[in-house]
């Protein structure tokens, strides 16, 4: 047939319901934050999606505050199955209301609908599920009899997967019998407050759950305040070096999630189509706007070429586009701020002499879009083998024996994760042994599971989120 | 390792037997979980409204109208013809379909009531759907239905002789089976059900693309499971190899258990992403169906119509 071309499939923009304001939500109720309101924006389009009001030093206090209260009098002294019953009502609710909340994510962070309607909120509520279910079964968590909460959490999202992180960090919280206050990340905070709504549907005790929009400064105020036992991070290493060295000498437990720089390791045994998938995958899932991404290939110098002509191939077949629309892979770069830097880091690239293949398809003329790029001919020494670029740029390392790979894989600051492709399971095992990073894939890469605990290495952070191992990181153990 | 894109790897590949093998167990294997994973994700693209409509008109054109019952009559194949000649008569601007499927025995009444269109007979050969029979009867099958005028032979692979590791045996007979097909097109079925992993569908892929098949084809129907999508993206990706090895452009047909227009679309767009638009066309693409044609007909009427128009609307053959 002639050339077939898919027809615009949109889901509708009106699913979100959209608000024209957005505000704190303290105590139970929605209030007026002392704090300048910020304009969320939409990346695909740059156009302003909503006005959302912020907390200011005071009401950080105060959900603080409002936060210990719900521990002492309400949710701490909750017995578990009655926790988990808030918990299972929430998680039906994140069900019940995924459209809604993945057209918002997708309008407010710029990412395909399809992975915001098939990954984020799916994931979302499976986290809130899991949790409930271990809320009446602390005692049998490995921690000891009758574990007891830390109190009041303090939590600080990113954008990159705003609902989704949200659920990892209020989920094991609520589950242990803590309560939260969590700033969203300052670019994406709309979903958060709809989870807002849901905790008032689900009827939950007013302060167990308060989400105080911001930028960094009002992170920073929450991390400092005395009034919170617990911090929990997940966003550039930087920061959290910040952060530790703000909590360091104080009672305050931390748990940080930061950047990454994985290896994909594929050997010459590896299953190849489905390898190029799983570069695929690692490196463009979510523009490539995810801390455990793929972002280093290393791959057998004996099919480098040929893996590499499969690859492009297959990122040719990519459709970069308006994220809104169902057959679109490759959505928007979530701010300005961040397509600059994915730029800088890329030409800095090239002038170290790594050649540049970017796949041929057309960028829209608004909003910020960064078409997927693979750099071959990378070298360690390169800053783009050393640095995250947190963005759909793919830096390609080649290796010739399997002590080279991971010497090479172990060779970055970062440890989060890894991913080795080959049909071989004993080198699995072997290579498995060896990565220095928190989660490693076999044949397969950024698969999640609320069971499966998630963390790093190093400048990757500490502490485990998921899984009876990451119950641990709000239980006073 | 003896990789796909190679061409002096193939022209040694079959060499004999021992070279054969060598080559065949040195394909890249076929991952489980992942061929399955992007053939479920493939199989969430959103096709509509005009893109649509043009999947369904290249659907029908792709349909190989199949009868292959012991209950075959010459009455019930002139049926199936006239059917693929005009499969909605009151829609005239609706295309014909690429071919009539039958048995052997069938081709000539075929022939004869599709004289005159471009609708090519294919007739299935080679002692099928099982291929368990002498060398000879399978060759005496192909020439039986090319001696009645068939244009394509659907033949079948022996499965148990690659299943026993002799894939010299297969390819000697695939190629006796293409030699006797002469002018006729030859798609070899792999009965892809039956070889149970996608590493042996790989393998019999190339098999039949090495021994000269210009289409290599699923299944014949009659053994469960058919054709599945994962099982289509590991052939579809075989042809590709095979074309970026060789230049040269090879078919494929799924066949069997396909009875809906939204699953023939998601063949479509794996044929469109995994083997890429050259192969959306009825030379390199088919579909083996029978019921699948009237839902594509109906479907067709409901994006011209905008409505349904429910199944009396279209005829039965």
């Amino acid at each position: 047939m002639s050339v077939w071309e898919y027809a615009p499939a949109p889901e509708s923009r009106d699913l979100a319901n959209l608000q024209p304001a957005y505000r704190p939500f303290i105590d139970g109720a929605f209030v007026d934050g002392g704090g300048d309101p910020l304009t969320s924006i939409n990346p695909a389009t740059e156009e302003p999606l909503a006005e959302v009001g912020t907390a200011s030093a005071s009401d950080v206090d105060i959900a603080v505050r409002a936060a210990r209260a719900a521990f002492d009098t309400v949710w701490g002294p909750m017995p578990g199955a009655e926790r988990a019953k808030y918990l299972f009502r929430i998680a039906r609710l994140i069900q019940e209301r995924s459209r809604e909340l993945a057209v918002l994510e997708t309008l407010d962070n710029g990412k395909p609908i399809k992975e915001s309607r098939d990954s984020d909120v799916p994931t979302a509520a499976a986290h809130f599920f899991y949790h409930a279910g271990w809320a009446d079964k602390l005692d049998y968590a490995g921690y000891g009899p009758d574990p007891k909460p830390l109190g009041v959490a303090g939590q600080i999202i990113p954008w990159n997967f705003p609902l989704l992180m949200l659920a990892w960090k209020i989920a094991p919280a609520l589950a242990t019998g803590n309560t939260v206050v969590l700033k969203p990340a300052e670019t994406t905070p709309l979903s958060a407050l709809v989870f807002a709504e849901i905790c008032q549907q689900a009827e939950l005790p007013a302060g167990v759950v308060n989400i105080v929009p911001g930028a960094g400064d009002i992170g920073s105020t929450l991390v400092r305040h005395p009034g919170v036992d617990k911090i929990a991070f997940t966003g550039s290493t930087a920061v959290g070096k910040e952060i530790q060295h703000a909590l360091a000498g104080t009672a305050t437990r931390l748990t940080l999630e930061l950047g990454g720089k994985a290896a994909n390791v594929v050997f010459d045994d590896a299953p190849l189509d489905q390898a190029v998938e799983g570069i695929v995958n690692g490196i463009f899932f979510n523009q490539g706007h995810v801390c455990c991404a793929g972002s280093r290939l290393l791959v057998q110098e004996s099919i480098a070429e040929e893996l590499l002509g499969k690859l492009r191939a297959r990122m040719s077949t990519l459709r970069l586009g308006d994220p809104l629309d169902k057959n679109t892979d490759i959505g928007a770069i979530n701010s300005a701020e961040q397509l600059a830097k994915i730029r800088e880091l890329t030409a800095s690239g090239e002038a170290d002499g790594a050649e540049r293949w970017t796949s041929p398809c057309e960028l829209p003329e608004r909003g910020f879009f960064f078409a997927p790029t693979v750099l071959s001919g990378v070298e360690q020494s390169m800053r783009v083998a050393r640095e995250e670029i947190f963005g759909p740029v793919l830096s390609v390392l080649t290796f010739r024996t399997p002590d080279e790979a991971v010497t090479k894989a172990n060779n970055t600051p970062y440890g989060l994760s890894a991913g080795l492709w080959t049909e071989k399971g004993s080198r699995i095992l072997w290579l498995a042994d060896r990565m220095r990073a928190g989660v490693v894939w076999a044949n397969t890469f950024n698969r999640f599971d609320p069971a499966a605990p998630f963390g790093g290495y190093q400048e990757s952070g500490f502490g485990r989120e998921g899984g009876r191992t990451g119950l641990e990181a709000y239980l006073d153990v | 390792m003896a990789t796909a894109s190679s061409p002096d790897a193939l022209a040694d590949a079959t060499r004999d037997e021992t070279s054969l093998r060598r080559f065949l167990h040195g394909l890249p294997g076929v991952d489980q979980v992942g061929v399955e994973a992007r053939a479920a994700s493939l199989g969430t693209r959103s096709i509509k409204k005009s893109a649509k409509l043009q999947a369904i008109d290249t659907a029908i054109s792709m349909v190989d109208l199949t009868t292959l019952e012991g209950a075959d009559t010459r009455g019930k194949v002139r049926a199936l013809a006239a059917k693929a000649r005009r499969p909605d008569p009151d829609r005239p601007d609706t295309p014909p379909v690429a071919a009539v499927c039958v048995y052997p025995d069938m081709a000539a009444t075929a022939v004869e009531a599709l004289r005159g269109t471009d609708i090519g007979v294919a007739s299935v050969a080679t002692a099928f759907p099982s291929g368990r029979s002498s060398r000879e009867v399978k060759l005496a099958d192909v020439r039986l239905a090319v001696e009645a005028g068939a244009t394509e032979v659907d033949m079948v692979i022996d499965r148990g002789a690659f299943l026993e590791g002799r894939y010299g045996f297969v390819f000697d007979e695939i190629r006796a089976v293409k030699e006797a097909c002469g002018e006729a097109h030859l798609k070899v079925i792999l009965e892809t059900g039956e070889l149970a992993t996608y590493d042996n569908v790989r393998r019999a892929s190339w098999l039949g693309l090495l021994a000269g098949g210009d289409f290599i084809k699923t299944s014949t129907g009659k053994v469960s499971p058919a054709a599945t999508l994962p099982v289509t993206h590991v052939m579809l990706q075989a042809v590709r190899d095979w074309y970026t090895a060789t230049g040269q452009l090879r078919g494929v047909k799924p066949a069997g258990g396909i009875r809906t227009t939204k699953d023939a679309i998601k063949y479509l767009v794996a044929v469109h992403e995994v083997a890429g638009e050259e192969w959306l066309t009825p030379s390199l693409f088919r579909f083996g169906a029978s019921s699948l044609l009237n839902d594509l007909l109906l479907q067709r009427r409901t994006q011209h119509d905008g409505h349904y128009s429910g199944p009396d609307y279209v005829a039965v053959d």
